[in-house]
């Protein structure tokens, strides 16, 4: 296979782009789709300080390398979710990368600052160890974003997560979570951070590409609480449509933003107030906030458990 | 030819050669899922792996919560 844009030899295909690209121009390629993508949604700007979320993984590394290529203020952000032999691993990867650039990194290990770590408070809350991880770090992230001075919190979300999760809330009717989905959230409330992602227009195969061209030394280990993950299941069910239907993911999601979302959107009008949770100052729309409600029930149950 | 899959982890020995979209189609594994390696060396679908070669299957999907960073 030939490179699209060089007489090179092609080191990667893109079937929904009907194009195949050399190393050198599939770099330039994806970089520039990630420079497009901030430029058309209004991302980021070069005043901006920029936390970058860094789990260690291959999607959070590309992006991080991609914006500190393109000279973005950035900051790393990883959460130590004390998940047996993958936190380490992960916890590893992200410094190490930070220190061979020299950014700036803020580790949180939930164990040490909030007593609990992702796999207690999942035993503790009987909550599903995503939902409780999940709950966690976007918590975290936006309190983090907020407390650092932060003005903008970039996530490493890409196609295949936007259209797996467009995919489960289409399914399950949450339509209040359709008309909030978009890569660019504007902060609506002076405690919530303004949020991004600038990957969203690269599969999760461009991302590891990416990476594995990059030299990037990413965490390749996948989550043992992740087995079995209805995500997993949902980005299997579109990469089927995708290899029979090469643009079905991105018609999907970008297709569901132009003509779905507004209508969504439209339906919430005077909608639901958001408020300063009583606990802990974060938004919430009731008087106490999720993970705070979340957190005591775990010091709650491990209380009662230890007598 | 030696074909290393990770997640869970296997390898599987294949007689002869074969182009990289004849070895995904028969291990019935989603090429959109998925890269092929050679060392260092991206695979493209018409490359051709020789019987004395070994190709690692990447996996390119990941889920569950820890995603979200």
């Amino acid at each position: 296979m030939k490179c699209k844009t060089c007489p090179g030899k092609a080191v990667i295909d893109m079937r929904r782009h009907n194009a195949a690209f050399c190393k050198d121009c599939f770099i330039t390629h994806i970089e520039r789709q990630v420079e497009r993508t901030i430029e058309s949604d209004k991302m980021l700007s070069k005043d901006d300080r920029v936390l970058v979320a860094v789990s260690g993984g291959k999607d959070s590394l590309t992006l991080w390398e991609v914006l500190r290529r393109l000279g973005y203020d950035t900051t790393g952000f990883h959460i130590v979710l004390g998940i047996d032999h993958y936190s380490p691993q992960a916890r590893g990867t992200a410094e190490a990368y930070a220190a061979k650039h020299g950014l700036p990194l803020i580790a949180t290990d939930v164990k040490e600052e909030y007593d609990f770590s992702i796999p207690e408070l999942a035993q503790y809350t009987r909550r599903v160890p995503c939902s409780a991880c999940g709950l966690s770090k976007r918590y975290l992230m936006n309190r983090t974003a907020l407390e650092g001075g932060f003005s903008v919190l970039a996530t490493g979300h890409n196609l295949d997560d936007a259209a797996a999760t467009l995919l489960g809330n289409l399914l399950h009717w949450q339509t209040p979570q359709l008309g909030r989905m978009g890569p660019a959230l504007e902060a609506t409330h002076p405690k919530l951070a303004k949020t991004v992602k600038p990957l969203i227009r690269l599969t999760e195969r461009e991302t590891l590409a990416y990476a594995m061209l990059r030299g990037i030394d990413y965490h390749d280990d996948e989550c043992p609480n992740a087995v079995g993950a209805t995500s997993l299941f949902y980005k299997d069910l579109l990469n089927q449509l995708e290899h029979a239907s090469p643009g079905a993911k991105q018609s999907f999601y970008f297709g569901f933003l132009k003509k779905g979302r507004p209508a969504f959107l439209a339906a919430q009008t005077g909608g639901v107030e958001l408020k300063e949770c009583e606990a802990c100052g974060q938004t919430t729309t009731t008087e106490t906030c999720a993970y705070c409600r979340m957190m005591d029930l775990a010091r709650r149950t491990a209380a009662a458990r230890s007598r | 030819m030696k074909v290393i899959i990770r997640r869970p982890r296997r390898e599987v020995e294949m007689p002869g050669s074969r182009r990289v979209r004849d070895l995904l189609q028969e291990l019935k594994i989603n090429p959109e899922s998925v890269l092929v390696v050679r060392g260092d060396e991206l695979l493209t679908p018409d490359e051709l792996v020789k019987d004395e070669e070994t190709v690692e299957v990447v996996p390119a999907i990941s889920g569950g919560s820890a995603h979200e960073v």
